[in-house]
């Protein structure tokens, strides 16, 4: 190699590691920023009060910053988005994998990554507009705009991302597994629950928790079709205001630096800590026991 | 010699931009306060700033309370407010040789609608706050049909919804079980689309997709609002530091035109000021 060539590989590699260094350094400030802004609201508003309290009013006189019943319509609206998403973008996963032939899998799999790449306020003014309206006259609702409108706009969004995830972790199970299950007698269908879905258990894991953490920061979807009423839910059609939509109703007219502000932000690192969660458990679902996971083919 | 050549330039540049900016704006007003006032402010503003070169606008939200307080401490020329100013501000204020002048320059009057199927016609402030309150459940209980009430609010920090709050709520509260929505349109949206909601918008937003309510037996019209008759109206304010002079006079001019400003205040949803 002639010194020439040697230098440019340095300048490249000095490059690569300072426009790292900048993301995780810009990554680093906002979450400091995001810290100092919402920490000062603890010192007038204890952390129970605030975790707890059932009462959002921010700003009455005086104000209350009771985020429970949020907290408790994000996890419902995630939970029941989920119950929707697993199945469905796991079982599309082993069709393509196990099932589809090659061919119609090597056109499904783009198509299904492209709804991925729907806005999420497309999906939002849909629910809105087409399946809110839909379903309150189907179900004779109060309201279209509740709880499952919401799961099921959000499950529509992460069945992609589900179905992905899940998708690479099958397909990445050695050939050598089914091909040894099959010699010894087992049918594709016992071979595929007991053998395949078994090896990649990690993967899928992986997959599901990473859908769950994007339909719990989903913002617009949240925001048009769950109706806003900061109430527990207590059936599947009760309207609700999950965490992030209350963030983006309010922050642009909360004044700058005032308790709203700060409590806005607290509200926003409790969701920071959320998904951080969620992906921290897919993290550690695949280094659990995802040793061997990509290295079959 | 590069380098040196690069440092003199650089220097100049400096220069001449310390001394471009007070040339280029000759006078700057600051603006600030209630977010209701805002939107008329920042339309009538950019229309204003067009024709007068010479003024530039700075224009904030806030609250109408830190317009007032920005306005007695000297920290803006003009403060917009969706209230009077409280006898306690007023003090303050003169402590600091402050003395606050009020020009009315709009009227916010709100409107609650139905859906146009729902045959109610008219309802009072009492059952409107017991409504939003969450005391009133059924349509039944306020002449309608035997259905399920859905209230659809604002989202809390928004003008519409302390005006809400002030004019028809206090001293209840609009129960958390309301929906809300985050703009006059979507409430609009939200109320034609379900036969069981009301809800309240500007009414600048009425459209026939939507049925408006009388309330205490009186019709919504401009002219209930501008008399003051109808009881979900009040009127918006910009003060000043005593009676407007110079380029802040023009700019009050400028919003109290029936061509120029108070179009402005048709455009952005609010009753503009007849007769002036």
């Amino acid at each position: 190699m002639s010194v020439a060539s040697l230098r440019r590989e340095t300048v490249v590699r000095r490059t690569l590691a300072v426009t790292a260094g900048c993301s995780l350094l810009f990554l680093g400030m906002i979450m400091l920023f995001l810290f100092i802004e919402g920490l000062p609201l603890f010192s007038t508003v204890s952390v129970s009060d605030f975790l707890l309290g059932m009462n959002w009013y921010p700003t009455s006189e005086p104000p209350e910053f009771g985020i429970f019943p949020m907290l408790a319509a994000s996890c419902a609206v995630t939970f029941t988005a989920s119950a929707f998403a697993i199945p469905l973008g796991v079982m599309t996963a082993v069709w393509l994998t196990e099932v589809a032939r090659p061919g119609i899998r090597r056109i499904c799999k783009p198509l299904i990554e492209m709804t991925a790449a729907l806005p999420s306020v497309v999906i939002g003014f849909f629910g809105m507009v087409v399946a809110a309206p839909l379903l309150q006259d189907l179900f004779d609702l109060d309201s279209g705009l509740n709880l499952f409108t919401a799961s099921l706009m959000l499950a529509f969004m992460s069945v992609p991302t589900i179905c992905s995830v899940a998708e690479d972790a099958l397909f990445a199970v050695p050939a050598s597994l089914r091909a040894g299950s099959l010699a010894l007698g087992a049918t594709r269908r016992e071979t595929t629950v007991r053998v395949v879905i078994p090896a990649a258990f990690s993967g899928i894991g992986t997959a599901c928790m990473l859908g769950m953490s994007r339909s719990i920061g989903e913002t617009m979807v949240v925001l048009m079709t769950a109706g806003g009423a900061g109430i527990l839910p207590r059936s599947l059609f009760d309207p609700v205001r999950p965490i992030p939509s209350v963030i983006a109703a309010e922050t642009a007219e909360a004044s700058f630096r005032g308790e709203h502000y700060r409590a806005l932000f607290a509200v926003g690192i409790v969701l920071f800590l959320f998904t951080l969660a969620f992906n921290i458990a897919a993290r550690y679902i695949s280094e659990k026991n995802g040793g061997g996971r990509r290295s079959g083919r | 010699m590069k380098r040196t050549l690069f440092i003199a330039l650089t220097a100049l540049c400096f220069t001449a931009a310390i001394f471009a900016v007070p040339a280029a704006a000759a006078e700057e007003i600051i603006i600030t306060g209630s977010t209701t006032v805002l939107p008329v402010m920042q339309k009538a503003g950019e229309a204003f700033m067009a024709a007068n070169p010479g003024i530039s606008l700075s224009i904030s939200g806030g609250g109408s309370g830190n317009g007032i307080k920005a306005l007695n401490e000297g920290l803006c020329q003009v403060a917009m407010s969706s209230r009077d100013i409280k006898e306690s501000e007023r003090r303050e204020g003169t402590g600091k040789g402050v003395n606050a002048v009020r020009t009315a320059i709009a009227v916010d009057a709100l409107v609650p609608v139905i859906h146009p199927e729902n045959p109610v016609k008219n309802l009072t402030v009492e059952q409107l706050r017991g409504i939003y309150a969450g005391r009133i459940t059924k349509w039944k209980e306020v002449g309608g049909k035997d259905e399920n009430i859905v209230t659809i609010s604002r989202d809390s920090s928004s003008g519409t919804f302390e005006t809400w709050q002030e004019l028809i709520m206090a001293p209840d509260r609009t129960a958390p079980s309301a929906l809300s929505q985050a703009s006059n349109g979507a409430v609009v949206q939200a109320v034609a689309g379900n036969r069981r909601a009301v809800g309240y918008i500007g009414f600048g937003y009425l459209n026939p997709s939507v049925k408006k309510v009388n309330v205490n037996g009186l019709e919504a019209t401009a002219e209930s609002a501008l008399s003051r008759k109808w009881p979900i109206a009040r009127e918006l304010y910009v003060f000043t530091n005593g009676a407007p002079a110079g380029a802040v006079k023009k700019l009050i001019d400028y919003l109290l035109d029936p061509q120029k400003g108070q179009k402005a205040v048709a455009e952005t949803g609010y009753i503009p000021l007849s007769g002036k």
